[in-house]
């Protein structure tokens, strides 16, 4: 099957009073790996949910492939959706749970146990049919959750958290593997997340979210080279946000931000930024100062070289910021 | 939960409390029933052990006949609680609809009024020649046997008995996480298949345990069979049997051992399905599907199915209340006239039922709360070698049918005699140790969830600023749970106000018979009708109001806990 488009065109949600997803406009490309990244209670989740059926929008469309789904059901939907908490049926043994979906379409019952087979196979879990979930570790849990929604062969994947479940050393291997699928099928995928590494590795785009809004929409690349304001600067990667008042210019309504590791310690004498180092944190490659300007900490990494001396807490410094890294974002 | 090691010398005091409540049990619940098993084994007369007894039982036909009834009644009224308790339970877990308050207040009906304090209501209203019939039969022709021979009883005990199915059931479809259902309908399933296939297998443990509940408690009624005049049934079989036989017929206690054996063995069952199947599956995500809206339609089947049910469920009551002030009541669909009399009657010259209700149930109840609060402490806060023992020996009186434990009692203690030869078996405090070990599962599960809520370190901060362990429960344990321990009083009161099957088998005279032996006698006779019926009512009246006062009670120390954290 070829790989579908997702466009989703001004959609508003409400549960109550509370404005969950507001003007939401999206179109995530077919094959694409697309991430909703923002923080807990931003609607990353509702709006996945929203395209899996299990929400209804007050106003606009979310159309797959072209076609309206609004007021399709759930079940009618074709939509994989893999759940955080995996959702595998206690009761049911792995090829259970992985015929589930096809039993639901009337497949005959060969081709059933081909493409549960199958689908087993590709996650690498064929020795587990007869299994019962709960003697299963997270990570396979996991892979038999991804294994029951490819087998219905969905037009698009939805993953909901997939990755928080797991251990920290886990999380990097899996979400390898999970990029790997990906490209292998071909799929439509969304993956909701609030861990930004996790968006910034594996996912060809990502739309930030903050307060049922999306702040921003582009590459890893362009939202951490370029973000288009403050929300997405301070949540992708560390940011120094400063207004007037730490010795350099500033226009009024706008703040200057910069990167840690694109400014260095200078001598205090004759910089236009210098204070206090009032905070080191040893990070192998790298040492983290902060430095106190007026009411500002303003955070500069230095490369360490094996040998060399740490800068002292109390030691006045300069920062140095070199033009073309100053960025002006509006307030 | 590694206890410190300084509780260790500090156990002597708990130790002789272990040792004190064992004894306690293993005299009044372990030596009666025991007894009963011994004599169904031995020859009469008091020969060496045997089996012709259990031959006997099986070559009589009247007890063989008797089994089967009992265990098709038992498994008929498990199939129509069922059919009351689903689609109720799925439309108020599933879906969007007001009536839910109202369903869940069905759950404590059968708790306020067991069923043999309704079976003659029953009768009047559903019977031959009750109500409904008689309507029925004048304006269409025909009648409907509801309470014809073995259906009477199905009947009233699935109206009696459902909530328990109800309200395991419920509370299983609410504890499975929203996202099992979701996960399969996204993957296509919806509708019946969806609850076929994943809500009820998930929620199969809630469902068993109501089940067998129910199961259990019809096959050991006694009183509500013969209130309906059925006797052949196994349990009011063995009451028969001993009452006009007497205490050394062998036949009795075969019965009684039958009894338990069905009765752990329907429990033993149900833990062998349930095996494995611990589906707790609820997470952060909350539980339930998200509630669906009802069309107009579909809401107006919801509301048509709940009132049918409530009005079935209230029937009892409302027949029970019609027959207290009623003069003359047969043959009509309606009493011919209204009196206060029979009220005036129990009131007057029976008020000692009402108030040997009161003193029995009262000490039983203050009893089980001792025990259920100090049995808990044992088990949640020493490391007492053999404690687990306690909380299995009081849980076991759920095992044993009342009336093997009333025959127990008699058996056991009759030959015990007081100085002036009074036999122990026949004074009163036995119907009160008889009815505080029935009710003290239920007190104790009630101290178990009142020690549980107190977190360890509210005693750990207390013996770190010098309270000793005494003074600690005294000072800091015993005043949180007083909460949870009233209500386990208010709600052990209530049911033992109404416990019949024991009493029955230790009651010797009228003098000293609570409530619910009155009811029963008085319901025998059309003459006694009234004034069992009027007895009736001021038992729900009594119940009720404890019961409402009991969730008062734990509503406010939750609240108060609440606060407390």
């Amino acid at each position: 099957m070829s790989a579908v488009a997702i466009d989703i065109r001004g959609v508003n949600l409400s549960y109550g009073p509370t404005h969950v997803l507001k003007d939401i406009d999206l179109s995530i490309r077919p094959g694409e790996l697309f991430a909703f990244l923002g923080p807990s209670g931003c609607g990353k989740t509702t709006l996945l949910r929203l395209i899996a059926g299990f929400a209804q929008a007050q106003t606009g469309q979310v159309l797959l492939d072209g076609q309206d789904v609004a007021g399709l059901s759930p079940w009618k939907r074709d939509v994989g959706m893999v759940f955080q908490s995996y959702a595998l049926w206690p009761h049911m043994t792995v090829a259970q749970n992985v015929a589930f979906g096809l039993e639901e379409r009337r497949k005959p019952r060969a081709e059933i146990a081909a493409k549960v087979a199958q689908a087993l196979e590709l996650v690498g879990l064929s020795a587990y049919a007869q299994r019962r979930p709960a003697q299963l570790s997270g990570g396979q849990q996991q892979r038999v959750a991804l294994a029951r929604t490819i087998a219905i062969e969905p037009k698009v994947l939805l993953l909901d958290e997939p990755l928080s479940n797991l251990d920290a050393r886990m999380r990097v291997s899996v979400r390898r593997d999970l990029r790997e699928l990906q490209q292998r099928l071909g799929l439509t995928t969304i993956f909701v997340t609030h861990d930004q590494e996790e968006a910034n590795t594996i996912c060809d785009r990502i739309a930030v979210m903050e307060a049922g809004v999306i702040r921003q929409v582009g590459t890893p690349m362009e939202l951490y080279e370029r973000p288009a304001n403050l929300f997405v600067a301070s949540f992708l990667g560390s940011a120094n946000i400063l207004d007037g008042g730490a010795g350099v210019a500033v226009p009024a309504g706008q703040r200057l931000v910069f990167r840690p590791q694109h400014a260095s310690l200078a001598p205090a004498a004759g910089a236009a930024m210098s204070g206090p180092v009032s905070h080191r944190e040893f990070l192998g490659a790298t040492v983290r100062y902060g430095v106190r300007i007026g009411d500002h900490e303003i955070l500069v990494d230095a490369p360490f070289q094996s040998g060399a001396e740490l800068r002292a807490i109390g030691e006045t410094v300069g920062v140095a910021l070199p033009p073309e890294r100053m960025l002006y974002l509006p307030a | 939960m590694i206890l410190p090691i300084a509780v260790a010398h500090r156990s002597a005091g708990a130790a002789m409390l272990a040792i004190a409540i064992g004894l306690f049990l293993v005299a009044f619940l372990v030596v009666p029933v025991a007894t009963v098993v011994y004599v169904a084994f031995t020859e009469k007369g008091g020969g060496g052990f045997t089996l012709v007894n259990f031959l006997d039982f099986a070559r009589t036909d009247l007890f063989v006949r008797s089994f089967w009834n009992s265990i098709y009644v038992s498994a008929m009224t498990v199939l129509w609680s069922s059919a009351f308790a689903l689609p109720l339970a799925y439309l108020t877990t599933r879906f969007e609809f007001r009536g839910a308050a109202l369903v869940q207040t069905l759950a404590f009906l059968p708790l306020i009024m067991p069923p043999f304090v309704g079976a003659v209501a029953m009768q009047l209203l559903f019977g031959r020649n009750g109500t409904l019939n008689l309507l029925l039969d004048d304006y269409f022709g025909f009648k409907i046997g509801f309470m014809e021979g073995l259906n009477g009883v199905i009947f009233l005990q699935a109206i009696h008995y459902f909530p328990f199915i109800l309200v395991n059931l419920s509370a299983a479809l609410r504890n499975i996480d929203r996202s099992m259902e979701e996960a399969a309908q996204n993957l296509g399933s919806h509708g019946l298949r969806l609850f076929r296939r994943i809500a009820f297998p998930l929620a199969l443990p809630g469902y068993v345990a109501g089940a067998s509940l129910v199961f259990v408690k019809v096959f050991d009624d006694v009183a509500s069979p013969l209130l309906l005049n059925v006797k052949e049934m196994l349990a009011p079989q063995a009451y028969l049997r001993i009452a006009s036989i007497g205490i050394d017929d062998p036949m009795g206690y075969v019965i009684a051992v039958v009894l338990i054996v069905l009765a752990v063995a329907t429990m033993w069952g149900s833990a062998q399905v349930l095996k494995g199947k611990d589906y707790a599956t609820t997470q952060r995500g909350g539980g339930g599907l998200a509630r669906r809206p009802l069309t107009g339609r579909q809401s107006f089947l919801a509301y048509a199915l709940v009132l049918l049910i409530l009005a079935l469920v209230l029937a009892p009551h409302v027949g029970l209340l019609l027959l207290s002030f009623a003069t003359v009541w047969s043959y009509s669909p309606l009493p011919d006239g209204f009196t206060l009399a029979h009220y005036a009657r129990v009131l007057g010259d029976s008020s000692g039922y009402i108030t040997n209700t009161l003193l029995y149930s009262g000490l039983a109840a203050g009893l089980d709360v001792a025990l259920g609060g100090a049995i808990a402490y044992l088990v949640l806060r020493t490391r007492l070698p053999g404690r687990t023992m306690l909380d299995w020996g009081a849980g076991a009186a759920l095992a044993v049918p009342g009336v093997v434990l009333g025959i127990g009692y008699l058996r056991a203690f009759y030959g015990v005699k007081l100085p002036d030869g009074t036999p122990l078996a026949t004074l009163w405090i036995m119907i009160v140790l008889a009815i505080a070990i029935r009710r003290l599962p239920y007190a104790l599960r009630a101290a178990y969830a009142a020690l549980q809520q107190i977190s360890v370190s509210l005693e750990e901060a207390a013996e770190n600023l010098g309270a000793t362990r005494s003074r600690t429960v005294r000072r800091i344990v015993i005043p949180l749970m007083t909460g949870g321990l009233l209500a386990g009083f208010v709600t052990s009161f209530a049911t033992a106000a109404v416990e019949l099957s024991a009493v029955l088998m230790l009651v010797q005279s009228n003098s000293d018979a609570p409530l619910s032996y009155g009811i029963y006698v008085l319901m025998q006779t059309p003459a006694g009708r009234g004034a069992g019926a009027a007895l009736g009512v001021i038992a729900v009246i009594i119940v009720a109001v404890c019961m409402g006062f009991s969730q008062l009670a734990a509503d406010r120390s939750q609240r108060a806990r609440g606060l407390e954290l």
